[in-house]
């Protein structure tokens, strides 16, 4: 499963790398990453992957991530691909404006990367079984 | 008949004047005034009766005693041209009387000299009497002159002392409204050093939020590369238990990646404490060689995430272009910071009121620049929001200017920010807009060489 990561923290990278190197040593989750709003919908265009799985922070410098995730809900409709929001901790609204513009799922920071794994999992067992 | 009642009457007249005039004395006022009554009875007894003889002698002797009176009492001395004036008259005129009366026959022989001699006295004393009219007229005067100067010396000296009261009364006046002013001006002072901190605190307070935002990112990472640290050394162990050293040695290569990622998030975070604290503190006024592009860049990020804390619609575009050879430059770091920081807070505001009016297409943006320039830095703060009207140009460093809505901004921001440019550092601030389309400040920095 290809998952994109968008976080105006460069250094995300190297974490997603690190706390999912087995995964990603097995191949079973491919990760992608982009510094912004901009970059996620230009690395959109450009790979229309199947099985797209978006991981995107909100707060950020230019495009937000409820922009990025109206453009997405817009712009990508098949097939349409699963957006997870990651909000921090106690914000309501945009928590409440991410369900409006169609999010999939949230994640508060900092990020529980127990949980993300499991959400993951179930992704990967779910799409599995689907197909 | 003859001339000497007049005279009689004439000298006693001028004895009294002169005595009122200069010497009052009312014993010889008296005196003289009995001596008038006298002379009058005597001219009517010399009219009306036959004994002119008798008379005429008691005139001379009258006569004889005024000059007498008149030589003998110091009172009278002034008078001495009057005796003068008179005494041939009434020598020629007794010897005439006596020759007539005992010597009659020498007297008809010389009567023509003695009425030439009478008239030649009578035209003296007419000479005499009218200098020393003369003189006793100047002198008068100069006495006259003499008390108006005194009148003048004590009315001059009254006004003085009046005067000497309004000055006194001016100066107290004067003292209290100077002391009045300088007890304002040091209530100004508080006031002013008050204001200036409540507006340090109203800036710290909208770097907050910003700031636990800043802090929380750089305490995830510590916190998630510790726990993935913790992780590969378990792993490291077994591996090294089943011998596998070259796979060991590759975990043991991303530890140590992470642990570099810990110590760069780790000191970002104290930095930013560190910049807050100094933000809070009262400023020390020391300047310290600084590296102006960390430190815009500091405050940018914390001016940012300050604005998007208090309002989540916010967003806008940062870009920096920081010249990389700009040497440190001797600066009070929390005052240059709070300069940038309300400089950044203001071209956020500019873009987001922008935003709010057009919202199709329209794409914030906020560019920091430096630049090294000969002997001095150049920081440009640009922004594509609302611009700032012409009439208001020039007002914009006034303190208590503002555009904001009452109660969004004390009007001190850029103010302060200007005093600390120029007067606090020597610097300039110049500012360059379009209403509707940009505005960008641009501040000039002096660099000195520093040595380390």
């Amino acid at each position: 499963m290809n998952v994109l990561v968008v976080d105006d923290e460069k250094d995300m990278e190297t974490l997603f790398q690190q706390r999912f190197r087995k995964e990603i040593r097995d191949h079973q989750i491919d990760f992608f990453f982009a510094n912004s709003g901009e970059e996620a919908l230009y690395y959109l265009e450009k790979h229309n992957h199947k099985a797209v799985l978006i991981l995107s922070d909100i707060n950020m410098p230019g495009m937000s991530g409820l922009q990025l995730l109206k453009l997405i809900k817009e712009k990508f409709e098949n097939p349409p691909p699963i957006v997870m929001m990651i909000t921090a901790y106690g914000d309501d609204e945009n928590y409440k404006q991410a369900i409006s513009l169609g999010a999939d799922d949230f994640l508060t920071k900092p990020i529980d990367f127990t949980l993300l794994k499991e959400k993951l999992n179930t992704k990967i067992h779910g799409k599995d079984i689907s197909s | 008949m003859s001339i000497e009642p007049f005279i009689a009457f004439y000298a006693i007249r001028k004895l009294q004047k002169n005595l009122r005039n200069f010497s009052p004395d009312e014993k010889w006022d008296k005196v003289l005034t009995l001596a008038l009554y006298g002379i009058g009875a005597l001219f009517f007894f010399d009219i009306f009766t036959p004994f002119d003889k008798v008379t005429d002698w008691i005139w001379h002797v009258l006569i004889l005693s005024i000059i007498y009176v008149a030589y003998r009492f110091p009172v009278f001395a002034n008078l001495r041209t009057l005796i003068i004036a008179i005494l041939p008259l009434v020598i020629v005129s007794l010897v005439s009387d006596f020759l007539e009366d005992f010597f009659h026959s020498v007297y008809l022989k010389i009567d023509t000299i003695l009425d030439f001699s009478l008239i030649a006295a009578v035209i003296l004393m007419f000479v005499l009497l009218i200098q020393s009219n003369k003189q006793t007229k100047a002198l008068q005067k100069e006495r006259q002159k003499a008390k108006e100067q005194e009148e003048r010396r004590i009315f001059i000296a009254a006004q003085n002392e009046q005067l000497e009261i309004i000055v006194a009364e001016r100066t107290s006046e004067i003292t209290r409204q100077k002391d009045e002013l300088e007890h304002a001006i040091t209530e100004l002072k508080a006031t002013q050093a008050q204001l200036i901190h409540s507006e340090k605190m109203a800036s710290l307070g909208e770097l907050t939020a910003g700031i636990a935002h800043e802090i929380q990112n750089p305490l995830n990472f510590v916190n998630n590369f510790s726990e993935i640290n913790y992780e590969l050394i378990e792993e490291m162990k077994s591996e090294l238990s089943a011998g596998n050293a070259e796979e060991a040695v590759s975990i043991a290569e991303n530890i140590k990646e992470n642990e570099q990622k810990i110590i760069h998030h780790g000191k970002r975070a104290d930095a930013i404490v560190k910049g807050m604290l100094q933000h809070s503190r009262s400023s020390s006024g020391q300047k310290e060689p600084t590296d102006i592009n960390a430190l815009a860049d500091e405050y940018l990020r914390l001016s940012y995430h300050g604005l998007r804390a208090k309002d989540k619609s916010f967003n806008s575009k940062m870009e920096t272009c920081f010249d990389e050879t700009l040497d440190k430059i001797n600066v009070v770091p929390q005052d240059v910071g709070r300069a940038f920081l309300n400089l950044f807070t203001n071209a956020f505001y500019a873009v987001s009121e922008r935003k709010k009016i057009e919202n199709n297409g329209y794409m914030p943006n906020v560019i920091v620049s430096t630049k090294k320039l000969p002997g001095k830095v150049q920081i440009k703060v640009r922004d594509n929001g609302l611009g700032i009207p012409e009439k208001a140009l020039d007002k914009i460093f006034q303190p208590f200017f503002t555009t904001k809505p009452s109660g969004q901004g004390t009007g001190l921001g850029l103010s302060l920010s200007f005093e600390i440019i120029t007067q606090g550092h020597g610097g300039e601030m110049k500012v360059d807009t379009k209403e509707g389309e940009f505005a960008e400040f641009v501040i000039e920095l002096p660099a000195q060489n520093i040595s380390n």
